[in-house]
């Protein structure tokens, strides 16, 4: 008697599951899993504007469009734009967020709630909208940013219209506009450091710089390593940046994957060479995330 | 002296983080041409509100409003409702193939979502559903991060809650609505916050989703406007300023929840 009442408990409480788990994981399968498989197929496609009328006409290409992006100057330039974007505003954006924590932890510091709010302003609000902002801020003749270099000297810049400043312009705008999270989870992790470890240290005679370095440092090691991750991944993402303040310009000097990917797709209609710029973008952002699977061996628990 | 010091540092880095928001307002309240003008202003000497008008009457920003509105809402509710209920059943449930599905939809975190647009687009328009609000809401019906926080949440709910309320005859659905909703309540309010900020936010794919002016969530509308008004500095800050300040003012009321996600998203992993 008692078997059988445990056997259909178990069948009804996993009705009940699937009941449960059915609204979320169907609409993942509809809108996430079937379309990053149709992107792959595609990828192996000629699909483009005569396409879209008639499905008829897709041909199968095999890997012509991987072929394709080769020799494609343009995509190496939006390639080679991205990783210089990543290279640059990474390590600035770390070392941003970092030196704002530790100033933020220090125990002389009061009112640590209005700093801690104004850092991070910038990076709750809209992407699109500060964008703009920016790109008046950027202004050769009336902007801001000109007008205060001139305190110190600086001759007007034309930031956005100069194909070597551009690029570093942006990646200006993106640290002013994401240092505040990454400090967030850098004070969160300053905070996890044992004290008795610094009272050690400072009954052996250890310097406060001292102290960071063979305290701090390592301890943070994990922590840097989660943000160095997530910061290389939505950073390979860049678009609407270069979309709203340089459309891709100067020669084409800020033109990012996405953004050729969003051209290529969805301005010409060239969606399985723009599926191709998708799985190569896809691929960039997984090895970086199965450097840090290896690095946590864990993810889960 | 070494507090003074640190103290105007602190003082002059965060006017430096707030000075790019006083400017946009401060040019919002100006008429044409005013913002264009060397030295720059950052108050301006008469206050007007034309840019506003402007965008109410002639740009339709209150439609892009609504629009930016509605979608945030509806993608907020939805979410958190299909999200709790997955998270509450793999943290609580055992069935069939669980932490099978649970690593397959871990995928879903890894793969950038630009790669589903191209897809997502093509099956979207073969059932007419590009250009409506559905195209917007469908992608943000559930996801993976927001099913995780809710599970690692019920993981630390106590087993003899719910088995006291299986006693007392609630049924399953009873169990989540009435014990399980209650005690993840935080991070709910965490997740909502996320996913209302996330979807007002959101570009790339309202840009590609969106056809038609008047469904246009406000990035979309802004970015229109900046492609066509390169030269009106002032009716651009006021259209950022509608754009930017609702953010920011949920954000102030919530703090402490977004905080504290930030912080449980990153010691998880």
């Amino acid at each position: 008697m008692s078997k059988t009442k445990k056997t259909k408990d178990y069948k009804s409480s996993s009705t009940a599951a699937y009941f449960f788990i059915g609204p979320a994981v169907i609409s993942i399968f509809i809108f996430f899993f079937i379309p990053v498989i149709a992107a792959f197929v595609m990828s192996f496609t000629d699909f483009d504007i005569y396409a879209l009328g008639s499905f008829d006409t897709v041909r199968f290409v095999w890997f012509n469009n991987y072929l394709r992006l080769f020799d494609d100057p343009l995509f190496w330039q939006s390639l080679l734009n991205t990783c210089y974007y990543v290279v640059l505003a990474t390590p600035l954006s770390i070392l941003v967020s970092l030196s704002a924590a530790l100033l933020l932890n220090a125990k002389l510091v009061k009112l640590k709630g209005i700093f801690r709010l104004s850092y991070f302003i910038p990076y709750v609000t809209t992407l699109v909208a500060v964008a703009i902002v920016w790109r008046f801020i950027y202004h050769p003749k009336f902007g801001i940013l000109n007008y205060f270099l001139g305190f110190f000297g600086i001759n007007p810049v034309d930031w956005l219209g100069d194909p070597n400043l551009a690029m570093p312009a942006i990646v200006l705008m993106s640290v002013w506009k994401n240092f505040g999270y990454y400090m967030i989870i850098f004070i969160a992790g300053l905070q996890n450091i044992p004290e008795d470890l610094y009272e050690a240290a400072s009954i052996e005679g250890a310097g406060g710089w001292q102290q960071f370095k063979s305290i701090t440092l390592p301890m943070l090691a994990p922590t840097t390593l989660f943000i160095s991750i997530v910061t290389i991944v939505g950073y390979f993402q860049l678009f609407a940046e270069p979309y709203i303040m340089t459309q891709g310009g100067p020669l084409n000097k800020t033109l990012s994957i996405v953004g050729y990917m969003y051209n290529e797709g969805f301005r010409w209609w060239n969606m399985g060479y723009s599926a191709s710029i998708s799985f190569v973008l896809f691929f960039i952002i997984l090895i970086v995330t199965v450097i840090q699977f290896k690095q946590q061996k864990n993810p889960l628990s | 002296m070494k507090k003074v010091l640190l103290y105007t540092f602190l003082i002059i880095t965060s006017a430096i983080t707030l000075i790019p928001f006083i400017w946009m307002i401060s040019a919002s309240f100006m008429a044409d041409g005013k913002a264009s003008v060397y030295p720059p202003v950052f108050f301006p000497a008469d206050i007007v509100i034309e840019q506003y008008n402007h965008l109410l009457t002639r740009l339709n920003a209150a439609r892009s409003f609504f629009n930016s509105f509605f979608l945030s809402t509806v993608v907020t509710l939805v979410s958190l409702f299909f999200n709790s209920m997955a998270g509450y059943a793999f943290a609580k449930y055992r069935f069939k193939g669980r932490n099978k599905l649970f690593s397959l939809l871990l995928i879903n975190m890894i793969v950038p979502s630009q790669v589903t647009m191209l897809p997502l687009f093509l099956m979207l328009k073969s059932v007419g559903l590009i250009n409506t609000y559905f195209a917007i809401i469908v992608t943000g019906l559930a996801n993976i991060f927001g099913i995780f926080l809710i599970r690692q949440h019920c993981l630390t709910i106590p087993d003899s809650l719910i088995e006291a309320a299986k006693m007392d005859g609630a049924t399953d659905f009873q169990i989540y609505r009435k014990v399980i909703l209650p005690l993840a309540l935080p991070v709910l309010v965490t997740l909502g916050l996320f996913s209302f900020l996330g979807t007002w936010n959101d570009f790339l794919w309202p840009l590609i989703a969106l056809t038609d002016e008047s469904m246009y969530t406000l990035p979309v509308a802004l970015s229109s406007l900046m492609l066509e008004h390169t030269r009106d500095p002032e009716l651009m800050m006021a259209g950022s300023v509608i754009t930017i300040i609702p953010v920011i003012v949920v954000f102030l009321v919530l703090q402490r929840y977004y905080i504290r996600g930030v912080m449980m998203g990153s010691v998880k992993e």
